[in-house]
Parts: structure tokens; C-alpha cells; sequence
């Protein structure tokens, strides 16, 4: 009961979030609605009892992703005009987006609904199931491979963003801190010895 | 009276179970708030006392004894002082941000096992929470430096978010080596797992990656040496440059409530938490106060961190913005991986103090 209920409080707190992204003039205030909407998400997927996915969604989407975007859209100084003609002008191939993602959504729930007509909610877990764990262990196992090259596709996707962003400016004067560690006191003072001055 | 009490437990047994299950949540969350804000007034006052005595000056005395109240007086002064909301700020997000930053920092109490039992929220994934939510703490931030719509307020807030973003990689990293080595992500199995007196806590065998954790987490917290953020020679005073009154004050609640949060968390990850370092001494017999583990004991171990953050910061000079940038990035990251590494070969190979992590 409590469930349920909360389920909907959430759905729709999502919901909103979501509408606010696409309506909300200011930029800035749709990144924190997408932010919301996140959160949201998070908190369906906790009442569905898979915390390690609700986790990392927090963890990476708002706590990194979100961050960068916010980043991005604070230093743009965004024409409010223009970005109010673009809802009209791009509204057609939302819509279009929106149909087939309604009708593959319709496709899955109608697939479930085939293969068993009793349990339409979450199973249960069993007393002292971890999620994570549960996770960790098929990930490592079963699709290990698939695991492993995901990791060289990121990897890449970092190495390839460094490469195309640094490049040397000539005339940069840039600190070597190992040099300056290893400096020694002969290096840069010359003591001399010199008799005085006789001023006579 | 006896026959009182026991109706009073019949008619607290008679609520439905979810209603009583909110009500102790409710009171556990309200005790453990009311301690931390306790402790960050009182943390204040310490930190006078320390950089006082460190700078050969008597800190606070006036209000009370020893100046015991002057964190009371501090906060009555900001409590009564005018908030003023610049005009060409966005509201919304000016007034909102202060308690984006506020919340993450007292929510993660709720993981925080202050003592063997007691916790509010004893979830698997414990470790992760702590994570997730110190890095939501940066939106306050963010959202300070954009909506006052001044230079200073934003540089100070892009300063801050690109340094916590740095740095909570290598904070992540840091902390995957402590959960290989517990085998958990519960921070009461974290620190069930380094049970067992000193010789058994965890900052023996991950001794980089404790150094690496809590240098992160003073960076995290935008402390000095690492507070360019708010580098008073350069940008004022970063991204609260324009708040005042109760506004400033929620912000410098929520930096201190995090500066008790990561002393708290260095002290489960690394030294035991509630364990007491003398658990393996048996000559001092087995009912001693001494070797028994007690919320004193993780107590004293924050104590001890806040400490140390004070004592940085009347140490050091504050660092450059690239020399934290190349510290986070090409220092601190290389270690922590290279540290990993090593502790999982050594836990296979079954070496020294990293012999017992492997089971």
C-alpha cells in the first residue's frame, strides 16, 4: 500500500521534472529539472529494490554527468528567442522519436504479459540477497568479455578526447615541478669572496 | 507503574507496523542531525582554540567560559542579520542553493554506523551512497557562483566544481581499494572487518591510499590548503560572495558538516570505526573498558581528523589552481591505481599485512 502509493508520488514528481526539461526558458533550470528527473529515477528503481543501479545512476548522472552539462550551459550565453522558435521547429522529429520509443515500450510490456500473467510486479528478494553482488558476479562471469571491451572503448574515447584537446602553445612557459625539487643551491647562487674596498 | 509502561507498549504495538517503522526512523534521523549540528558549532569553537594556540594567540574567551558559547553567539548574530538576495540574481536558484549543499552533507549520516548496532539506514551499498551523495554536494555550489550573477562568485564556483570533480576520482579509487580489502560495501562490515586492534585496521596495508583519501576529502571539502575556491587575495570570497545572514550560514554549516563527515568516513575506511586499538592487548583482561569498542572511540578518531584539518590549515600556504589540478590528476590517480594493483597481487600472493585480505 505505502508502495504503491509512494510509487505514484515519485512518477509523477518525475513526470513534471521531465515536462519542466522541455519547458522551462532557462537553461539552467532545465539541466537541474534533468537533474530532478535523475534523482527520480533513482528512487523507482530503490522501491524496485535494485540499489546498486539507483546508486550508480546518482553516482554517475548527477554527481558527473550533470555536473559537466551544468558546466557547458552556465558559459553559454544562449539567445532565449532562438531557443524558443527551435521547440516549434524541432517538434515534428520529437514526435516522431517519441512515437517509436511509445511503441517499443508497448512491444515489452505486451512480451511480458505473454510470458506470465500473474506476476506483473517485482518479485520478492530472499532474505540477505545483495543486488550488488548479484551484479558483480554475473558481470565478471557470464559477460565478461562484453564487460572487458566496454572498458577499452571508454579508455579510448578519454585517450582520443586528450589527444584532439591538448596541443602546445610555443612560448608557454609551463612549470616542471620534478625540476624544481631537484635543484640544488650550487645551481642558482654563486658565492664570491672579495676583499673590501679600501675608499681612500 | 510497571503496569503503565506496558500499557503504553500495548498501544504503541497497536499502531500499524509501517507508521511505527516511520516514527523511529524519524526520531533516529532528528537524533543524529541535532548531534552533527551540535558537533559542527562545537567545531568552530575548536578551530578557534587551535589556530589560536597554533598562531600563539588565546582564540575566543569572551562569551561564557572559555568562550565555551561563542558558536551560540555566532550563530544568533548570522540568524538575526539581514539576507540580502541581489537584484539581478535568479532567485530561485540563489535561495536553493545553500540547502543543495546542506542536504547531501547531513544525508550521508544516515549510512555512518556510529557505533556496533546503531545506524540509521544499514544498506548493502553503503559505500556507494557516501559517494553518490558527496558528489551531489557540489550543485550548491555550482548554483551559488551561477545565480548571484557576479565574476567572483563564478569563477569561484567553476574553481570548486572542476577541483571536486578531480578529486572525487581519486577518492573513488582510494575507496575501491577498501572494499577489496573488506570484501563489502556495508560501512558496518568495512569496519567489522578491521576488527582485531591496530595491527588489523586498514591503514596498514593501504597506508597510500588512506594519505590519498584524506587529502581528496580535504579538497573535497574546498579546506585549505585546497580552498581556491574561495581564495580570498583573488576572488573575494568565491561563490558566497553575496550571501549573508542565515543564507552564509547554511554554507558554512554545510562546509563543516562535511569536514566532520570525512573524518568520520577516513576513520571507518581506514582506522575501525568504533574498534578500539588496543583490542589485541589480552593482558588487560577481557572485561577491560580499555579493549571493549565504543562510539568514544570513533569519537575520538574524528576528533583526532578535525584536528588535522585545523592544523593544515594553519600550516600551509594555499596551492595554486594547476598545482591542485596536476595533484589530483597526475599524482593522485597513478597512486591510487598502482595501489590497487599492488594490494591484489600481494592479498593473492599472500604477503605480509596484505596476507589476511585475501580470504
Amino acid at each position: 500500500m505505502l508502495h504503491t502509493i509512494l510509487f505514484y508520488l515519485f512518477a509523477a514528481v518525475l513526470f513534471i521534472a521531465a515536462l519542466g526539461v522541455i519547458f522551462s526558458r532557462n537553461p539552467v533550470h532545465a539541466v537541474m529539472f534533468l537533474v530532478l528527473a535523475f534523482f527520480q529515477s533513482a528512487v523507482l528503481w530503490l522501491l524496485a529494490e535494485a540499489e546498486f543501479l539507483a546508486i550508480v545512476l546518482v553516482l554517475v548522472y548527477v554527481g558527473a554527468v550533470m555536473v559537466l552539462f551544468l558546466f557547458v550551459v552556465m558559459m553559454l550565453d544562449i539567445n532565449v528567442e532562438r531557443v524558443q522558435g527551435g521547440l516549434t521547429r524541432y517538434a515534428p522529429l520529437g514526435l516522431v522519436v517519441a512515437v517509436v520509443m511509445v511503441f517499443e515500450l508497448v512491444q515489452i510490456i505486451w512480451l511480458r504479459g505473454q510470458a506470465n500473467t500473474e506476476t506483473l510486479g517485482f518479485a520478492a528478494t530472499p532474505e540477505g540477497y545483495s543486488n550488488t553482488k548479484a551484479l558483480g558476479a554475473i558481470l565478471y562471469t557470464e559477460h565478461v568479455y562484453a564487460f572487458e571491451i566496454a572498458a577499452v572503448i571508454l579508455l579510448l574515447a578519454i585517450i582520443a578526447a586528450i589527444t584532439l584537446t591538448m596541443r602546445r602553445r610555443p612560448g608557454l612557459k609551463q612549470q616542471n615541478i620534478s625540476n624544481q625539487v631537484a635543484v640544488s643551491a650550487k645551481d642558482r647562487v654563486r658565492v664570491v669572496k672579495m676583499d673590501a674596498e679600501s675608499n681612500s | 507503574m510497571a503496569e503503565f509502561l506496558q500499557s503504553l507498549m500495548a498501544y504503541w504495538e497497536s499502531f500499524p507496523a509501517d507508521l511505527r517503522f516511520v516514527v523511529i526512523a524519524t526520531m533516529q534521523i532528528l537524533a543524529v542531525t541535532i548531534c552533527v549540528i551540535l558537533t559542527v558549532a562545537f567545531t568552530t569553537y575548536f578551530e578557534r582554540k587551535v589556530i589560536g594556540s597554533m598562531q600563539g594567540r588565546i582564540g575566543p574567551n569572551r562569551v561564557g567560559p572559555l568562550g565555551l558559547l561563542q558558536p551560540f553567539a555566532d550563530v544568533i548574530k548570522l540568524l538575526i542579520k539581514e539576507v540580502v538576495i541581489p537584484q539581478k540574481s535568479n532567485r530561485f536558484l540563489f535561495v536553493i542553493a545553500p540547502l543543495l549543499s546542506i542536504i547531501p552533507a547531513l544525508a550521508t549520516w544516515a549510512v555512518i554506523p556510529l557505533s556496533d548496532g546503531f545506524v540509521i539506514a544499514d544498506i548493502n551499498a553503503g559505500l556507494l551512497y557516501v559517494l553518490a551523495l558527496t558528489s551531489v554536494g557540489v550543485y550548491g555550489v555550482i548554483l551559488a557562483g551561477w545565480a548571484t550573477n557576479s565574476k567572483y562568485a563564478f569563477l569561484g564556483a567553476m574553481r570548486s566544481a572542476a577541483q571536486i570533480v578531480a578529486y572525487e576520482i581519486a577518492m573513488g579509487f582510494a575507496l575501491v581499494g577498501v572494499l577489496m580489502a573488506a570484501g563489502s560495501l556495508n560501512l558496518g562490515d568495512i569496519t567489522r572487518a578491521q576488527a582485531g586492534g591496530l595491527s588489523h585496521w586498514f591503514i596498514l596495508p593501504l597506508l597510500p591510499l588512506f594519505f590519498v583519501y584524506f587529502i581528496s576529502g580535504v579538497a573535497e571539502t574546498n579546506r585549505a590548503p585546497f580552498d581556491v575556491a574561495e581564495g580570498e587575495s583573488e576572488i573575494v570570497a568565491g561563490f558566497h560572495v553575496e550571501y549573508s545572514g542565515v543564507a552564509f550560514a547554511v554554507f558554512f554549516l554545510a562546509e563543516y558538516a562535511n569536514m566532520v563527515l570525512i573524518s568520520a568516513l577516513t576513520a571507518i575506511f581506514f582506522l575501525g570505526g568504533w574498534a578500539s586499538p588496543f583490542e589485541g592487548w589480552s593482558f588487560l583482561g577481557d572485561d577491560s573498558l580499555l579493549r571493549a569498542t565504543s562510539f568514544f572511540w570513533l569519537a575520538a578518531k574524528i576528533s583526532f581528523f578535525i584536528f588535522v584539518f585545523f592544523w593544515l590549515r594553519a600550516t600551509f600556504p594555499r596551492y595554486r589552481y594547476d598545482q591542485i589540478m596536476r595533484l589530483g590528476w597526475k599524482v593522485f590517480i597513478p597512486i591510487t591505481i598502482v595501489w590497487i594493483a599492488v594490494e591484489g597481487v600481494m592479498a593473492w600472493l599472500h604477503v605480509g599485512p596484505w596476507a589476511r585480505l585475501a580470504s
